[in-house]
């Protein structure tokens, strides 16, 4: 049975769509499943780098679809996993060198031998973002407690009903003292805006842009609290009910403002 | 859309006749990457230029994915967009809203339910130039990417600012789009969102490591304040106000934009002033 | 500084403006969207208006404004005739025939004589 083909995106950039496709496909992995991790952003690639493989590529996206060499030619192992791979974008390329069915046709060929491919979607709704939910059966919309960012995933949202493909939401870069305070939008409210079925809380971490810089997926580090958290959003994705992790304050303004969520 | 036709300094007689209105300065804030503070610096620099009494036209060329509005507070108050004004559907002057805050400050909104293959080019420009014989300063908020959106909003533009956080895809990303603005543009950078703490435990690149691979010549260094999120919040720009790091930052690049000899940001004296900020206010992080 | 000063005098939190904000913000984006949600809404709305007066079809607008907290529909619809009101009809009696029935208003342009 061919593999799950989900696009990670987002509307606004600089959400965290990158580095959750690339750790949310690594706690699969690690979980034993086959993932494929494909990188949409033609021109502006970013997956490679954050997954430290930026130095393996030797061919891309582009070529594939050009015909220059086949698909597994392509694909780099990631050795730090069983399996796990990427498909890296062209960097010195437009968004517009490939057309939407021949995207859905590389994703259609990766997909046979993997559990799951992870589609990382530029930012916008333009070609790049046509392109990549071409591909996709599924889709992952991630968005921060932030106005301009909300607002985009809402304009994502009607763009994927329109396609009619299943969506749920990562709610990332929470930062739950913010919450109690009243100076960030909480969880509860993100979700009732955009009415999307949660899959996954992130709370700000200052780590993951060491992880990134070093090119070490937070998954990686068995210890870290990030990593746990890909995990959980990997068993739910897998269809497993995961309660969310609690950041509970003690006390008065912890019964005042409700349990905070992450997880 | 009104055309304004600028006036000769001299007629054929070789007579002089008043001298051609000055030209406004056309200013794209770009990036390549998605999040990394083009709207917020748009809206706070027109704010802190307008503040220092310039004329000033913020564009947002960001069709389908608006923002630059809703970070001015002023989403109530949009009626119409780039793209009625492109398309002739009404004047410039009944698009232009005009800032809740700055007087002398106006935006011009995107479309929402467009996209951004409708934007002519060539009316695009001849907006911007438009907007440059009333305007001191015009600066377009640029959406991210490359894509045609990208290439319509630096069209009109004759200066490019680009922002950049000390992140390695940021960096790749502004080396890019470099780049792709050609020999047109000197391009200055902002480095937004520096945390400081996470520079000196050696977690993040600092301004020194960013400049080393860019080499651009650099307009100001921001720090990364939760205060910015609770202003977009309620709409009201941080340079609004005169006191604090952030703000204090807009109005020193606010003020290096208007030419002043503001001591430049040389990376040692801003790493400094940082740490012993970052130390004070003990920076606590989720 | 301004923020704590904010809360402790009782304002709303940026978080509070923040939600209300963009509640009406996505309502504008989304009418925006949908104009045929908006022609749908116009012509049963004159439909509804049709049963009790008459009115200029093709004058009829339908316009959304913001306000700083609130969408609001403005619609303009002219009445071009209204009906002499007719009385109430009486209560069935017990015994005697009913009453009879007096001439029903009909909303149309084809009784120009009877046009008030």
């Amino acid at each position: 049975m061919a593999g799950r083909r989900i696009v990670i995106t987002s509307g606004k950039g600089g959400v965290g769509k990158t580095t959750t496709t690339a750790n949310l496909g690594a706690a699969l992995a690690k979980r034993g499943s086959r993932v494929v991790l494909v990188d949409a952003d033609i021109g502006l690639r970013n997956l490679d780098l954050v997954l430290g493989l930026e130095k393996r590529i030797v061919f891309d996206l582009v070529e594939v679809v050009e015909g220059r060499c086949q698909l597994r030619q392509a694909l780099i192992k990631d050795k730090r996993f069983e399996s796990l791979a990427i498909l890296p974008a062209a960097q010195t390329r437009d968004k517009d060198a490939i057309t939407e069915s021949q995207f859905e046709s590389v994703i259609a060929e990766a997909a046979q031998n993997a559990d799951y491919v992870l589609i990382d979607c530029p930012a916008g709704i333009e070609g790049g973002f046509r392109n990549a939910v071409a591909g996709a059966k599924e889709a992952i919309v991630v968005t921060t407690p932030e106005v301009s960012a909300i607002r985009d995933a809402d304009r994502v949202v009607g763009k994927l009903n329109d396609r009619a493909l299943p969506i749920r939401l990562i709610v990332n870069r929470l930062r739950p003292e913010m919450v109690r305070t009243g100076d960030m939008l909480s969880v509860e409210d993100v979700c009732e805006i955009l009415a999307v079925e949660l899959v996954g809380v992130i709370p700000e971490d200052p780590e993951v842009i060491d992880t990134t810089n070093r090119g070490e997926p937070i998954v990686l580090d068995p210890a870290a609290r990030l990593g746990i958290i890909y995990e959980k959003i990997a068993r739910r994705l897998e269809g497993e009910m995961v309660p969310f992790t609690s950041f509970d304050s003690q006390g008065f303004f912890g019964k005042l403002f409700g349990a905070l969520k992450a997880g | 859309m009104h055309q304004h036709i600028l006036r000769q300094a001299q007629d054929d007689s070789g007579v002089e006749i008043a001298p051609a209105p000055k030209l406004g300065r056309a200013i794209v804030v770009t990036s390549g990457k998605g999040g990394v503070g083009k709207t917020t610096t748009t809206a706070n620099l027109g704010t802190a230029l307008a503040q220092r009494g310039a004329r000033v036209a913020l564009i947002d060329a960001d069709v389908g994915l608006r923002n630059l509005d809703i970070v001015l507070g002023l989403e109530s108050r949009v009626k119409y967009h780039l793209l009625d004004v492109l398309e002739d559907k009404v004047t410039l002057d009944e698009a232009l809203v005009r800032d809740k805050h700055s007087e002398t400050l106006v935006l011009l909104a995107a479309a929402q339910s467009r996209e951004k293959d409708e934007v002519d080019t060539e009316k695009m420009r001849a907006l911007v130039q438009g907007l440059r014989e009333r305007y001191d300063y015009v600066l377009i908020d640029c959406p991210a990417g490359i894509e045609l959106g990208f290439k319509n909003a630096i069209v009109g533009a004759d200066e490019a600012i680009v922002v950049c956080t000390p992140e390695v895809s940021a960096v790749r990303d502004v080396d890019r789009v470099v780049g792709l603005l050609g020999n047109r543009f000197k391009p200055q950078l902002i480095i937004n969102r520096l945390r400081p703490q996470l520079v000196k435990k050696g977690k993040m690149l600092s301004v020194e490591d960013v400049n080393a691979i860019l080499r651009l010549p650099l307009l100001g260094v921001i720090a990364d304040e939760p205060e910015i999120i609770i202003t977009t919040n309620r709409g009201e720009p941080l340079a609004l106000r005169h006191d604090g790091e952030t703000a204090s930052a807009y109005h020193a690049i606010a003020a290096r934009v208007a030419g002043e000899d503001v001591p430049a940001p040389s990376p040692e004296f801003k790493e400094s002033l940082m740490d012993k900020l970052g130390s004070i206010f003990g920076g606590k992080r989720a | 500084m301004i923020e704590w000063v904010k809360k402790v005098f009782g304002g709303p939190t940026s978080s509070s403006t923040a939600k209300e904000r963009l509640r009406l913000v996505l309502m504008t984006d989304h009418l925006a969207l949908a104009p045929d949600i908006i022609e749908n809404m116009k012509r049963d709305l004159i439909d509804v208006i049709s049963r009790y007066v008459e009115v200029d079809r093709d004058k009829v607008e339908v316009n959304f404004e913001r306000e700083d907290r609130a969408l609001a529909m403005l619609a303009n619809i002219p009445i071009v005739s209204v009906n002499r009101p007719s009385p109430p009809p009486q209560p069935p009696t017990q015994s005697g025939p009913p009453p009879r029935r007096r001439r029903r208003k009909k909303p149309s342009v084809q009784n120009p004589a009877t046009a008030h």
